[in-house]
């Protein structure tokens, strides 16, 4: 493997020190001269028209600069297809929009947020997937019949994947020796959760530049996506370190365009950040995904179909889900050859607060939906789960339909290696008892085993620019839109220049976060920072070189291509006492611009298996996660403490533990989130780590000059579907319904009466 | 109705913060600090020492813990109006002000990567220090339990308790 003086190299983040001294400035640290604090009426009831609101009372508290309500804000719409207002006259969830307050100080806009008196004129409300599409069920939207929203993602293409039809399921049913069928689902939505909620500031320069600053995963994409909405405005968008996302803090347009619109209203610049409650019971969700299906199978593990209905539940409005379904159809076809498919999809709207993008993005609801129908085809062929995801992961030179519509053919690596080692580390084969068999009981204490596997092909998704420059003195800048959102992406990219550039990695530095300096970018998702965003940033890196040579080649009089640079001096190859620094070669008066970009290319999948260890007692029903192991192969690695970070990151933000105890729990009756603090929204403390160990290989891939790709975004999706294994395999009995807390455990074993818990 | 004795129409409220004495006079006025105000609230609004972070502003997940006379508290709980007198310590008060070198423990952060979003990042290393202390050789069970109330969703927990870890093996040396 190649020795590099950077890459693969262990070296303190470019943010670190302001991170651990608190100088990092994220959006609520900031305010802006003459700012007011934007507020939020939210519904107290699912589904209801506003009769009237009075907002009188509101308007006359001292302090206190606008209320808006559906009458006079401006028609910006969100959602796909755009279906969104700020405000409208019906309310469609607990916790949607009612009016926007801009006063003072938080505490004005709060207590004028008490004074508006809404009249309400109550509808029927539907939570679950199936009813909202039954006739005669309440209609969220009238140009949506039966609640059923189109498919399709302009973004896409003209040819977006809208559903999987595949081959001859007849020939596929003929073929298998086993055929099982179910209804399966992953629908208790859990929240990503940053720590810190979203939020952004906005500001009018005259009527048509609107400022926005804003925690955002891709501060570009709210440039290129909100000023077309905003009736061709100038938007600047200027992103802010981001206190996580995991994928929720993409699309912004919920928090920056009633900023803009309350900046709009007062002529003052306006800063509007959720909650916490707020966010947890009015921000986005992970999708609610229901299948209907049948699978067959061989006795070699070979999957001959697979069909289904598979309904999407998005809540009250889309942000993403076609898009979402476009990349779960790709996905599972990553993780199951198959030659037969009917898989369709419906993207379906209900009364409870929306779904929105989520690391897995779609790919992680289906698969976990559709694993326990997996692992029933696999009990009846007596396949070790291990084999079957060795024969039935994407090869070299398998196809599939990617999110585009088109046929991809992988010219990736084989991750069967990743596979085995990861089994050896686990100690699979000594634990794997065999199908609904625990790998010890001691007592009331049964342990089960249980392994998952994803992947996908959007490491090369969407385009990429990014100019590096060179000054005189020795130093790099590069111009990006990356948000650093906590993968380290923001110094990946600075650790690829100084590797290039043989700069002191000091000398290296990424532009301010700003669309009117930095080129396009889509931003860090789906794991595509280290094969898109570093593709586009290594092209820049290398035509700034190509320049600089030729540029200083007359001084030495040689040709270009035989120079060579190293900390800020250039001299000729192989003669390293020729070396002049860079400003006597260039002059004080002149920078070099290189210029990077980078096309779609959805050829490489990414991969990432999980195994799971769990310990249940049976008699308290409770689910111990005892230990865990991620198995990858990256091509090469950037930043060694980055990527074993993001692996570790499989527990959190909406991933294994959404299996354990993670859910928003909904009261159908009232249509309230019932744990909207994070007090009764549960998640892991230090007290409670699993053992957490990592295998990740480096077989070269064919991606950029360092050869990696990315593969953070899906470290949480493999996991939840294992844990259902490990538990299911623990028990001896099958248990699917996630999180498998106690009282399900409990029933599972017979050893409660619960009645079954109404879907969501 | 005369009072026996006289009320300040003022009271004031003095402690320091990393050192300084900070002065508020409590009161609803536009200049003065109203007395609801925690002291997250009055570190961050009226100090501008905005690396003490506010995320559940309920007390379950420690990303506003600052010191309060060396132990961890939860300003977000923390009434600015109950600091009287006492010492109080956050994120930018931490390391050598003499010198301006960081804190070993902060050091240790960076050397290990111990955070991803760095958003619960200082009110993990308040706690942590809080934690050495009382306790300068705390086992990694001390460790886990002494941060059990601070939320880290990007689950940075593992290289968070390796560089607490390498701060007490380095202070033993």
């Amino acid at each position: 493997m190649k020795e590099y003086r950077f890459i693969g190299k262990s070296t303190p983040r470019k943010d670190a020190l302001d991170i651990v001294t608190g100088r990092t400035k994220f959006i609520n640290d900031l305010t802006v001269p003459n700012m007011l604090y934007g507020k939020v009426l939210r519904s107290p009831l699912p589904h209801a028209l506003i009769k009237n609101i009075d907002t009188g009372e509101a308007m006359r508290l001292p302090g206190v600069k606008a209320v808006l309500t559906y009458k006079d804000v401006p028609d910006w719409m969100g959602g796909l297809p755009l279906h969104v207002r700020i405000l409208d006259s019906k309310v469609r969830y607990v916790g949607d929009a009612v009016a926007l307050v801009a006063a003072e100080t938080e505490d004005i806009g709060e207590e004028a947020l008490r004074l508006i008196k809404v009249e309400y004129e109550s509808l029927p409300a539907v939570y679950d997937v199936e009813e909202a599409i039954q006739p005669g069920a309440p209609q969220l939207y009238e140009q949506f019949p039966g609640n059923v929203l189109p498919q399709g993602i302009p973004a896409f293409g003209p040819h977006s994947l809208r559903e999987l039809v595949i081959g001859d399921l007849e020939k596929g049913r003929e073929e298998a020796d086993f055929i099982v069928e179910g209804s399966y689902a992953y629908e208790n939505i859990p929240n990503p959760l940053p720590p810190e909620s979203p939020g952004a500031i906005a500001a009018w320069e005259g009527t048509d530049t609107l400022n926005v600053w804003s925690a955002s995963q891709g501060p570009h994409m709210i440039k290129v996506s909100l000023q077309r909405r905003m009736g061709s405005i100038n938007l600047h968008s200027m992103g802010t370190p981001v206190g996580a996302s995991y994928g929720s803090k993409f699309m912004s347009w919920q928090y920056v365009l009633p900023a803009a619109a309350l900046a709009k209203a007062t002529d003052r610049p306006v800063k509007f950040c959720y909650g916490r409650s707020e966010h947890l019971a009015a921000f986005t969700v992970r999708l609610g995904s229901r299948i209907h299906g049948e699978v067959g199978i061989k006795k070699n593990g070979e999957v001959t179909f697979l069909s289904g209905d598979w309904l999407v539940n998005t809540g009250a409005f889309s942000e993403t889900s076609q898009a979402m379904v476009a990349v779960g159809c790709g996905e599972v076809q990553l993780m199951l050859r198959c030659p037969n498919w009917s898989l369709k999809p419906k993207v379906v709207c209900t009364n409870r607060t929306a779904s929105g993008q989520i690391r897995g993005f779609g790919g992680q609801e289906l698969e976990c939906a559709l694993l326990p129908l997996l692992t029933m085809a696999m009990e009846k062929a007596d396949i070790d789960p291990v084999n079957f995801f060795k024969r039935n992961y994407v090869k070299p030179g398998d196809g599939y339909y990617w999110r585009d519509g088109n046929w991809w053919v992988c010219r990736g690596i084989d991750y069967t290696k990743a596979m085995e080692q990861g089994a050896v580390r686990f100690g699979w084969k000594d634990k794997w008892k065999g199908w609904l068999k625990p790998s010890s009981v001691k007592g009331v204490k049964r342990r089960g085993i249980g392994v998952g596997v994803h992947g996908n092909a959007d490491v090369g998704e969407d385009v990429s620019e990014a100019y590096v420059r060179l000054d005189p003195n020795g130093t790099a800048t590069i111009y990006s839109g990356l948000a650093e959102h906590g993968t380290g992406q923001r110094s990946n990219i600075c650790k690829m220049v100084a590797e290039i550039l043989q700069l002191p990695l000091d000398r290296v530095s990424v532009t301010p976060n700003d669309s009117r300096v930095n080129p396009y970018e889509m931003g860090p998702v789906g794991s595509r920072g280290t094969y898109a965003i570093g593709s586009a940033v290594i092209a820049a890196a290398e035509d700034a070189k190509r320049q600089l040579f030729e540029q200083i080649a007359p001084k030495f009089a040689v040709k270009p291509e035989d120079l060579e640079t190293e900390d800020g001096m250039v001299y000729v190859k192989g003669k390293p006492g020729t070396g002049i620094p860079w400003i006597k070669g260039m002059d004080y008066d002149r920078t070099v611009m290189g210029r990077g970009r980078f096309e779609p290319d959805f050829a490489l999948p990414n991969f990432m298996m999980i195994f799971t260890e769990v310990e249940v007692d049976t008699e308290t029903g409770k689910v111990e996660l005892l230990r865990v192991v991620g198995a990858t192969d990256v091509g090469q690695i950037i930043d060694p403490p980055g990527i074993v970070n993001q692996l570790n990151g499989c527990l959190g933000s909406a991933g294994i533990d959404s299996a354990l105890f993670e859910e928003t729990v909904i009261d159908t009756q009232l249509g309230r989130i019932m744990n909207p603090n994070m007090i009764d929204y549960k998640w892991r403390t230090f007290a409670e780590l699993p053992e957490m160990e990592h295998v990740i290989l480096e077989t070269p891939i064919p991606s950029h000059r360092f050869h990696a790709i990315g593969v953070g975004e899906i470290a949480t999706s493999p996991g939840p579907s294992a844990i259902l294994m490990a538990v299911t395999n623990a028990l001896g009995v099958r248990i699917h319904d996630y999180p498998l807390t106690p009282d399900k455990v409990l029933s599972a074993l017979g050893k409660i009466n619960t009645a079954k818990r109404r879907v969501k | 109705m005369t009072p026996t004795h006289e009320i300040p129409s003022h009271p004031t409220i003095t402690f320091t913060v990393n050192g300084e004495a900070c002065s508020f006079i409590m009161g609803d006025g536009s200049h003065e600090l109203p007395p609801s105000y925690t002291l997250a609230q009055t570190l961050r609004e009226r100090l501008g020492l905005t690396g003490t972070k506010i995320s559940c502003d309920h007390g379950a997940c420690g990303c506003c813990t600052v010191l309060m006379d060396g132990k961890a508290v939860l300003s977000c709980m923390l009434l600015t109006v109950e600091c009287e007198g006492k010492e109080i310590t956050t994120i930018e008060g931490l390391g050598n002000p003499v010198t301006g070198a960081i804190d070993p423990l902060q050091q240790a952060f960076i050397d290990n990567t111990a955070f991803q979003c760095g958003f619960c990042t200082p009110g993990i290393i308040m706690s942590a220090k809080a934690l050495l202390n009382e306790n300068p050789s705390p086992t990694v069970e001390d460790v886990k339990e002494a941060l059990a109330g601070n939320f880290c969703r990007c689950i940075s927990h593992y290289h968070v308790l390796d560089a607490v870890i390498a701060t007490v093996k380095k202070g033993g040396e």
